[in-house]
C-alpha cells in the first residue's frame, strides 16, 4: 500500500517513469482478462481493492471486465488497517473505508493491491478476509510486483514484475487521486 | 494522546479523527465476526465507582470487538469497600499491568487524579457533575450522521473528513444543567468542532460558573427552539425532585419539558438527543421519544462504535501513548 498522499515534488523531482500511462493500461487489461481465464468467467468474483490505489485498480479491473463479460462484476473495498502487524510500531493511523458487497462466503476473491513489495499488506489482508467470511477461494491481483517479499505470498496477476533495491521508492500515479497514470521508482527515502 | 480526561482535550483533528473511525467501527457490528484485531494484547480494566449499565457495557464491547481483555471492576464488593483509598485501588490495579483504565466515579476530578498516579492510560467514563467526553463524541457522531442526512436528502456531500458539519448549527442543551457531566462536555466539545450550544434551564438548575462558558444561557424554551437544530434534553433525576430546584413536576414539564406541542413546533430538519436513561412524560414527551426526527437510539447504537474509536486512537499505537 502506497502512502495516499506522496510528496510529489521531492518524487518527480528524483524518481523515473518505469511504466507509463499507455502501458498501464494494456497491463490492466492484460490482467483482467487472466482473471476471468482462470476463474473461466466472471461467475462469483468478487474484487476487493485493498485502499487506497487498490481501489481505483479493482474499479478500473471491474470496469474492463464488465466490458469483456457484457455484464457487472462485484466490487468492494477491503481496509487492513486494524490487521496491520505493525500497528503498534507506528503512529495512529486514519483508518480506511472497508465495504463488501454483499456476502462472500463461496465467492471468489481477488485482492487488488498497487505494489507487492514484503507481502505483509497481502497478509494482514488475509487475516481480514477471514473475519469477513470464507471465500471459496483468494486470488492476489497486482500492478506492480517489485520482489523483497517476506513473507510467502505470491500474485496470481501481476501487471509488471520490476526489478529494484530494497531502498528504491516505487510509486504508482492513477489519474483518479494524482492527475496521470504511471509507475515511477525513486530514492527518495521510504520504503517503497 | 495518552488520556481521555476531558472533551478539552481534543483538538479538531483528533475529534474528526474520532468520529470518522467510528462511522467505519459500526460497520464491525453487522459483521459475521464482530472482532478487530487492533488492540490485541490490551488489557483494559473497566472500574466503576457508580452505577452504570450502558457506558460500562459499551466500553466493555468495544474492548472485546478490537480484541483487548477487557476486565470490569465495581467498587461494590471490591476492596473499596473494605476501606481502600482510592489511590491504594488503583495503583494495585495498575501494578498487574494494565494498560487502560475506564474510569467512573462519582466525584469530580477522579479521573484527572487518576491519571496522575498511574502508569495506565484514562478514560474518563464520568467523573461527578463534571465531564462525559465519549458521551459528548457519541451525541456528535449522532448528531453528525443526522447533519449528513440532510444534506444528502438535497443531494449536496459533505466535505469529507472537514469537519466542518457543525459549522452554524444550533445546539439546545435543556433541562437539569447542574447535576450534568454530559452538558460540559458537550460545550467544551462544539467549541473545537463548530457548533453553537444554547443552554436552556430554570435558573435553579445552572451550573455555577456557566457564565464563564461563553455560550448563551436562557430560561426561554420555546425562543431556543424555534433557532434549534438539535434539542438535546437532558434527564431530569426524580430523586432530585424534593430537592427545591423546582415548585412541581408538572410546571417543569411546562417550562422545560419536550412536549408534542413543542415537538410540533420544531424547525424542519431539526433532532432531537437524549443520553439516557428518558424520564417519559417529565422532561421527554413519549411522541418526542418516539418521534421519527428522535436520535436517542442512534446514539446507543453509536455508543459502541465511538467507544472502539476511542479506545483505537489511544491504545492503539505506542507511540502517543507515552505523550
Amino acid at each position: 500500500m502506497a502512502d495516499p498522499a506522496p510528496d510529489t515534488t521531492t518524487s518527480e523531482l528524483s524518481s523515473r517513469v518505469v511504466v507509463d500511462g499507455p502501458e498501464l493500461a494494456r497491463s490492466l487489461t492484460r490482467m483482467a482478462h487472466q482473471i476471468l481465464e482462470a476463474n473461466r468467467g466472471a461467475d462469483d468474483l468478487v474484487l476487493l481493492g485493498i485502499p487506497t490505489r487498490g481501489v481505483f485498480l479493482a474499479r478500473r479491473l471491474a470496469a474492463l471486465i464488465a466490458d469483456i463479460e457484457g455484464r457487472p462484476v462485484r466490487i468492494g473495498e477491503l481496509d487492513i488497517t486494524m490487521y496491520r502487524d505493525d500497528l503498534r510500531a507506528n503512529p495512529t493511523r486514519r483508518v480506511g473505508r472497508t465495504a463488501i458487497p454483499g456476502r462472500i462466503d463461496d465467492a471468489v476473491v481477488v485482492l487488488v493491491d498497487d505494489v507487492l513489495f514484503s507481502g505483509r499488506t497481502i497478509a494482514a489482508a488475509i487475516d481480514a478476509l477471514r473475519d469477513l467470511g470464507r471465500p471459496r477461494a483468494v486470488r492476489l491481483a497486482v500492478l506492480v510486483d517489485r520482489g523483497h517479499r517476506e513473507l510467502p505470498i505470491a500474485a496470481d496477476h501481476v501487471g509488471r514484475s520490476i526489478q529494484t533495491a530494497a531502498d528504491e521508492r516505487v510509486q504508482v500515479r492513477l489519474s483518479e487521486l494524482d492527475g496521470d497514470d504511471a509507475v515511477t521508482i525513486g530514492r527518495t527515502g521510504g520504503t517503497r | 494522546m495518552r488520556h481521555l480526561l476531558s472533551a478539552a482535550d481534543l483538538d479538531l483533528a483528533s475529534a474528526t479523527s474520532i468520529l470518522d473511525v467510528a462511522e467505519e467501527m459500526q460497520q464491525v457490528q453487522s459483521r459475521p465476526v464482530k472482532k478487530l484485531p487492533a488492540l490485541r494484547g490490551r488489557t483494559v480494566v473497566n472500574i466503576f465507582f457508580e452505577d452504570s449499565t450502558r457506558t460500562r457495557t459499551s466500553f466493555e464491547i468495544a474492548g472485546k470487538w478490537l480484541s483487548a481483555d477487557t476486565i470490569n471492576v465495581s467498587a461494590k464488593g471490591s476492596s473499596v469497600s473494605k476501606g481502600e483509598s482510592l489511590r491504594d485501588t488503583m495503583l494495585t490495579l495498575d501494578a498487574m499491568g494494565v494498560d487502560a483504565f475506564v474510569i467512573r466515579h462519582p466525584s469530580s476530578g477522579a479521573a484527572q487524579q487518576v491519571a496522575g498516579w498511574v502508569k495506565a492510560q484514562v478514560i474518563n467514563a464520568g467523573d461527578g457533575q463534571h465531564e462525559h467526553p465519549t458521551q459528548a463524541l457519541l451525541d456528535a457522531y449522532s448528531m453528525r450522521h443526522h447533519f449528513r442526512s440532510l444534506l444528502a436528502e438535497r443531494d449536496e456531500a459533505p466535505s469529507p473528513g472537514s469537519g466542518t458539519e457543525f459549522q452554524g448549527k444550533k445546539i439546545a442543551i435543556v433541562g437539569d444543567l447542574l447535576h450534568s457531566r454530559v452538558v460540559r462536555s458537550n460545550v467544551l466539545l462544539q467549541r473545537t468542532l463548530g457548533g453553537e450550544v444554547v443552554l436552556v434551564a430554570p435558573p435553579t438548575l445552572l451550573p455555577p460558573g456557566v457564565e464563564t462558558w461563553s455560550c448563551p444561557v436562557t430560561s426561554d424554551f420555546d425562543a431556543a427552539l424555534a433557532e434549534a437544530d438539535i434539542v438535546m434534553m437532558l434527564r431530569v433525576q426524580r430523586e432530585r425532585m424534593a430537592g427545591g430546584f423546582f415548585p412541581t413536576e408538572r410546571e417543569y414539564v411546562e417550562g422545560y419539558g419536550l412536549t408534542e406541542a413543542r415537538l410540533a413546533a420544531m424547525k424542519p430538519g431539526a433532532a432531537i438527543c437524549h443520553p439516557g436513561p428518558m424520564n417519559r412524560g417529565v422532561e421527554i414527551s413519549s411522541a418526542a421519544a418516539d418521534a421519527a426526527n428522535s436520535l436517542v437510539l442512534d446514539q446507543v447504537a453509536g455508543g459502541v462504535a465511538v467507544r472502539m474509536s476511542v479506545l483505537y486512537h489511544l491504545l492503539g499505537s505506542d507511540i502517543g501513548a507515552t505523550q
